[in-house]
């Protein structure tokens, strides 16, 4: 899978960096580790006590973060996307979550961007495990500049974040206007289009607009929006943009329970649009390849978006 | 002829336990075994160790206190009620419908200052506490008190690594080793034996008391740390203590005393009876 864009940095890295930068002018920001090596070339400089490597152990990792921040610290916990939302659940859950503490995990490795790694590393459930809990923010967001963007905001506001990252360096985004903002779904392509694509993560959406260039070669015109911040959903953008009654998703997770679900929920109980949605099937990945690999091995390409967008319209039209 | 004991002293710990006991009846249920257990540790800390103020529970300087061992609220409570943080009237209101009093503690009751009940919690919140403290460059201290079973949780030991590598001495974790959990004792059901040998060879101090004796409680928890290690208090109690014919009974873990039983229970504390020993 070619990107479209310049190349980028990945976006753990450029959000480690932002950590340390952020560190030196907040106090009460701390950085736990649990031995990621991502910051082995990161200068913390004066915050070098407020970096914490807690090791491989990441329950007493996010149990330690809500400690933290009720002593009045606001935490930036790093670990792997799978390990922040299976293994270390039940501390995100009543440690973090019920506290609504500040406690803000950077997570990598989401969805399938381990790769060759497999399924231990793959995280194709965060998305579904971790929208569930209450006050949590699950942010996915679509390159690198826009992750560094919405890790400022969730640093700014009130309660926990979870920020899922990828692996390897994803295709820079075209410059969008205006900047990403969190909570606020980003319009890539206009509403009032015959179809309507709602996508997350650097692939995905960028696909999501590739796929809408591919429509409008066949006269489909195709709204596009970027929901990089799947919970607390952007309803109203969401209603909008499927006023045309037809919306598909792209998303790198399980079908089950991400993006797709929460969209799905969202229009069924407004009675609103048909809703098809395109992410990993049900069942695990344990084969070698990089992410593009296995996307296109999950389905999640370009020309399965355009192939379901002329299906459903084909269907039955259902401009109301 | 039977001899009548004379009444007993209205001591702090006798009106814990009789509060304890009366949460467990009135309709109402509660983790009784655990909870007697704790009444002394508890006490200790709030009126001989730690440095808190009833009038000022969220006083930014104070040491905290984590009830690991969550399912022992009813004794945290029965406690802060003894000490002024709770009124006498929160007794009555536990248990009660859309109350915030629970068989498991949740924060909004003035003491509590985590959600503890799923094992294994306390030990971790209290490494984030201790990396603030030190942080804050505070003379603070936190309190981690664990039940034994509670052992057996894999945190619990990612946490006891965490302290002593980063040499975090404001943490204290007291273990209420009353030796039984569910359904059984603990060493048939998953064996923690050498437990201190364990805790020192996870790089922490650790003391062991009588759990039932404030003398040895203060002293071992009022005592400095050493320098850079964590220290561990194992309370060697009895599950149900106070109660002599549920005293070391797996089935003290959970009541929900009837009028009779509670009756009994009330009649046994106002008599102080020991329970017989072998």
């Amino acid at each position: 899978m070619s990107g479209t864009g310049p190349p980028d940095r990945p976006a753990r890295e450029v959000c480690a960096e932002l950590v340390a930068e952020l560190m030196l002018a907040d106090e009460r920001l701390v950085c736990l580790d649990s031995d990621t090596g991502q910051f082995a070339r990161v200068d913390f400089g004066a915050a070098a006590d407020r970096y914490v490597n807690l090791g491989i152990a990441e329950q007493n990792l996010l149990g330690a973060a809500a400690g933290l921040a009720r002593a009045g610290r606001i935490p930036i916990v790093h670990t792997m996307a799978t390990f922040a939302a299976t293994r270390a659940l039940e501390a995100v859950k009543i440690d973090v979550a019920f506290g609504g503490l500040p406690v803000h995990i950077v997570a990598t490795h989401g969805g399938l961007s381990a790769g060759s790694l497999g399924p231990s590393h793959h995280a194709l459930e965060d998305v579904a495990v971790l929208r569930t809990l209450p006050n949590l923010r699950v942010v996915v967001p679509a390159d690198a500049a826009d992750a560094a963007c919405l890790l400022r905001q969730c640093l700014a506001g009130p309660g926990p974040s979870y920020l899922r990252l990828g692996r390897e360096a994803t295709p820079r985004l075209p410059p969008r206007l205006p900047p990403v903002r969190l909570g606020r779904a980003q319009v890539l392509r206009p509403v009032g289009g015959d179809v309507t694509i709602v996508g997350c993560g650097p692939h995905p959406v960028r696909l999501a607009m590739e796929a809408a260039d591919a429509l409008a070669a066949c006269g489909i015109a195709a709204t596009v929006l970027d929901m990089h911040t799947v919970k607390p959903l952007d309803v109203a953008a969401l209603t909008a943009a499927a006023g045309n009654g037809t919306v598909l998703t792209v998303e790198d997770h399980w079908a089950a329970g991400g993006l797709g679900s929460a969209v799905a929920e969202c229009l069924a109980e407004r009675g609103i649009a048909r809703v098809r949605r395109i992410g990993a099937p049900d069942r695990f990945f344990p084969f070698a390849g990089e992410h593009g690999d296995l996307l296109e091995r999950a389905g999640v390409t370009v020309d399965r978006v355009v192939a379901t967008a002329r299906a459903m319209l084909a269907e039955a039209p259902r401009r109301p | 002829m039977s001899v009548v004991p004379p009444p007993r002293a209205d001591t702090a710990a006798v009106r814990v336990r009789r509060r304890i006991v009366q949460m467990c009846g009135h309709g109402r249920g509660g983790h009784l075994g655990g909870s007697m257990s704790l009444v002394e540790i508890l006490l200790t800390l709030y009126q001989d160790v730690m440095r808190v103020d009833p009038t000022r529970p969220d006083d930014p300087d104070r040491d905290i206190l984590l009830l690991s061992k969550g399912h022992g609220a009813i004794g945290l409570y029965a406690v802060l009620a003894e000490c002024g943080f709770l009124p006498e009237s929160a007794i009555a209101a536990y248990g009660r419908p859309g109350g915030t009093l629970l068989a498991h503690p949740v924060p909004g009751t003035a003491g509590v200052e985590a959600p503890t009940g799923a094992l294994g919690h306390g030990l971790p919140l209290g490494v984030g506490y201790a990396l603030a403290m030190r942080l804050d460059g505070a003379e603070r201290r936190c309190f981690v008190v664990l039940g034994d079973g509670e052992l057996q949780e894999g945190s619990v030991w990612e946490a006891a690594m965490a302290a002593a590598a980063h040499r975090l001495d404001r943490i204290v974790a007291v273990v209420d080793r009353n030796g039984l959990q569910i359904t059984g004792p603990t060493e048939e059901v998953l064996a923690l034996e050498p437990l201190a040998a364990k805790w020192a060879s996870f790089g922490w101090t650790v003391r062991t008391v009588d759990g039932h004796d404030r003398n040895q409680l203060r002293a071992a928890l009022s005592e400095p740390p050493e320098p850079g290690r964590p220290t561990v208090v194992i309370a060697v109690t009895v599950k149900g203590k106070g109660l002599p014919y549920v005293e070391n009974q797996v089935h003290s873990h959970y009541a929900r005393l009837g009028e009779r039983q509670l009756a009994r229970a009330m009649a046994a504390l106002e008599r102080g009876d020991q329970a017989v020993r072998p």
